[in-house]
């Protein structure tokens, strides 16, 4: 074992010691399978996101019978809609006497997989999908009885692609201006130093609030999303600027970056041959650690109706309709686009904390 | 020390000035004003604007100058402690929003005071008692703090209490009291409704903080010094109070600077959800009616009051930590 320390590359190292922090594993795991679903939610996706049906309002979430007769065979029942004849309001009972085969692989509306290839096969789906009897519903459905679980893939993918462009936009404004803070130091770094200082004091929400209520309202949903990615790094990257200034300072000063500038290497050379790979695995971890942020901001920017507006998916989107207390009291499953909030949020946290960890494997 | 403290009080000046500037252009960004707002909102409930009254709205709000003469023009009226006039309330800016600033501060102030009245005490036992049930059920806790955006801790707290207790947690005065006078029980009813708010908007910075104190708590305690102090037969308690907790303290406090604008900022949302009111929901109905002369001073407002807090506890700080002034200075 020892002998295969003195050997091993740093990265080496860093998976050694990123190993050992089960926690940040399984995190890993959770957030490689959330991004899973980023790519294939047309294929996870049974229904057809955007399908409203009246008939079908606020139906709530389906329990699935796995077992027919002592076989394998999962199946759903099928629902009856009917009056209450009290308060007439829309009540969804199950009729046992009719069952809703669930198969695998199944036909269903025709999606490009990947954007590229088309398909038209999906995870689940039931026989003869466009008859609104023969339907599933395994989160239930929102006011405009729209299926829940597929609005909840595309969501997905809209929620965390724009966390992964807005901490991608932060990164290089926070390498490029900690790196010049770091680097030169002087008045260059005070200036900039003083400008993060100013936008830390500020409370964010009200700013973000005002710059996303600047939109204009006639926005195709691909600019609103890019609007949307660029307001929440714009005040993101303070922290990543940060973490870079002090990786330079602190390297600046190093006998392998000394000797680098001694033996007459350029300072680009310097830079980029030198310092940046040392701490590439810290910048990647303080990345880890910004994502959940911008995810939350957008959750809670289009929660407020200020960042993506229906027809757009995401979950902030999806949470607006829970809004109402009244209405989540009735029909709780509206809540449930929460719980991937929390999770991925949770998920990037511990894994940014192990790649922390582990990005310095030389210390103790 | 008057070096340190002139240069932070330099420091928010130029703070306010670039808040202002910015929430400033922020009101100034959308396309259309104010006017093309109020005609949109007037055909939609049938009455008619005419291009004459239109035009004389423009000229009374001096919508038609350039936009720096417009700042100018707000920053004398704002200096006089004149806000200018709401434009859908057709009021002063400053009574619309009345209370509701105050309120915000309230609960912001709340949600920090309990913020450190938790973190202090949990994070002194989690790392004595490391690795303990209460250490981990404080790190426990602590990430579910971390990990849950605040507005949905309101959400999910609210269907709680309205499934189980049929009661609405919402609010910050009983019905009763809602538009009445201040008076004894109006501010006693306003302390009872204060502990759910500041709980929600206080936890994630309560989290952190006891990440933070049981990190630095944890390499004190491995010091020499606290060996020594109890070989010389100190009590267990004041071994830990008197030294290390005081040493642990410093990285501590100065993280407090940055715990004010989050707690304000997650304050406007959290109202939203809870029904409070504060700032947060007239902010997002100027925004949406683009009353521009209320969502600036708002946003002006909070910026203040925040950059106002933290330039106090940055002197309280070193008021109270010595080494601080050393080094800064």
């Amino acid at each position: 074992m020892d002998a295969r320390i003195f050997v091993a590359s740093q990265w080496q190292l860093m998976w050694w010691r990123f190993r050992k922090h089960k926690v940040a594993l399984v995190s890993a795991v959770v957030v490689i399978g959330f991004y899973t679903i980023v790519l294939g939610a047309d294929f996870l996706a049974y229904a057809d996101p955007d399908a409203s049906e009246a008939q079908r309002s606020l139906m709530p979430p389906q329990r699935v019978h796995f077992f027919d007769g002592g076989r394998f065979a999962p199946y759903v029942h099928g629902v009856k809609g009917v009056r209450d004849p009290q308060t007439f309001k829309r009540v969804y009972r199950p009729d046992p006497s009719r069952k809703v085969p669930i198969r695998f692989f199944a036909e269903g509306a025709p999606y490009h997989f990947l954007g590229v290839f088309p398909a038209t096969r999906h995870l689940i789906g039931v026989d003869g999908g466009g008859d609104a009897a023969q339907a599933i519903f395994l989160l239930g459905t929102d006011v405009q009885g729209r299926d829940l679980w597929s609005r909840l893939m595309y969501g997905t993918r809209i929620s965390l692609t724009i966390g992964l462009f807005g901490v991608t936009l932060s990164l290089i404004l926070g390498v490029f201006l900690g790196g010049l803070s770091g680097f030169y130091g002087g008045v260059t770094d005070t200036l900039i130093q003083r400008t993060i200082e100013i936008l830390r004091s500020i409370p964010t929400i009200p700013l973000w609030m005002g710059l996303a209520a600047a939109m204009p309202r006639e926005w195709t949903i691909l600019q609103v999303y890019f609007a949307i990615t660029i307001i929440i790094s714009l005040l993101g990257w303070t922290e990543l600027a940060r973490v870079v200034r002090g990786r330079f300072l602190a390297m600046r000063e190093e006998d392998f970056v000394v000797s680098a500038r001694l033996v007459g290497c350029t300072r680009t050379r310097t830079i980029f041959v030198h310092m940046v790979p040392s701490f590439m695995s810290h910048i990647i971890a303080a990345t880890t650690l910004a994502l959940p942020a911008m995810i939350v901001s957008e959750t809670a920017l289009s929660f407020l109706g200020l960042g993506l507006r229906p027809p757009a998916i995401s979950w902030g989107v999806l949470l607006q309709q829970a809004q109402n207390v009244q209405t989540v009291a009735i029909s709780p499953w509206l809540m449930l686009p929460a719980v991937p909030v929390i999770v991925v949020v949770m998920a990037f946290n511990f894994l940014g904390d192990g790649l922390r960890d582990a990005a310095d494997p030389y210390g103790h | 020390m008057l070096a340190y403290v002139g240069r932070r009080v330099l420091l928010a000046v130029f703070t306010v000035w670039a808040i202002s500037v910015l929430s400033f252009a922020i009101i100034q960004l959308p396309p259309g004003d104010y006017v093309t707002s109020y005609i949109a909102q007037m055909a939609s409930s049938g009455s008619v604007v005419t291009e004459e009254e239109a035009q004389n709205l423009r000229i009374q709000y001096g919508l038609g100058q350039p936009i720096y003469v417009q700042y100018l023009k707000w920053m004398k009226l704002v200096v006089r402690g004149d806000f200018g006039q709401s434009m859908e309330w057709k009021r002063p800016v400053i009574e619309v929003i009345g209370d509701r600033l105050w309120l915000t501060v309230v609960i912001s102030v709340a949600a920090l005071i309990l913020t450190w009245v938790l973190a202090l005490p949990i994070g002194i036992y989690s790392a004595v008692r490391q690795y303990s049930p209460g250490d981990y059920l404080a790190t426990f806790v602590g990430f579910i703090g971390l990990a849950v955006p605040n507005f949905l801790l309101a959400l999910v707290l609210l269907y709680l209490g309205f499934v189980l207790f049929n009661a609405h947690i919402g609010g910050l005065f009983t019905p009763e009291l809602q538009d009445a006078p201040w008076s004894a029980a109006r501010a006693w009813d306003l302390a009872k409704h204060l502990p759910i708010p500041a709980l929600i908007l206080g936890l994630a910075g309560t989290a952190q903080q006891v990440r933070i104190m049981r990190a630095n708590l944890l390499d004190e305690l491995r010091k020499p010094y606290v060996v020594t102090a109890r070989s010389k037969g100190l009590s267990e308690l004041r071994v830990i109070l008197k030294y290390p907790v005081r040493m642990a303290l410093n990285p501590f406090a100065s993280t407090i600077g940055y715990t004010l604008p989050y707690i304000v900022s997650g304050s406007i949302i959290v109202s939203l959800v809870l029904g409070l009111p504060t700032v947060g929901p007239l902010l997002l109905k100027a925004l949406i009616a683009q009353d521009m002369f209320l969502a600036g001073t708002i946003v002006l407002l909070l910026g203040v009051m925040t950059v106002i807090g933290t330039l106090l506890s940055d002197i309280l700080l070193v008021w109270i930590d010595p080494r601080i002034r050393i080094e800064e200075t």
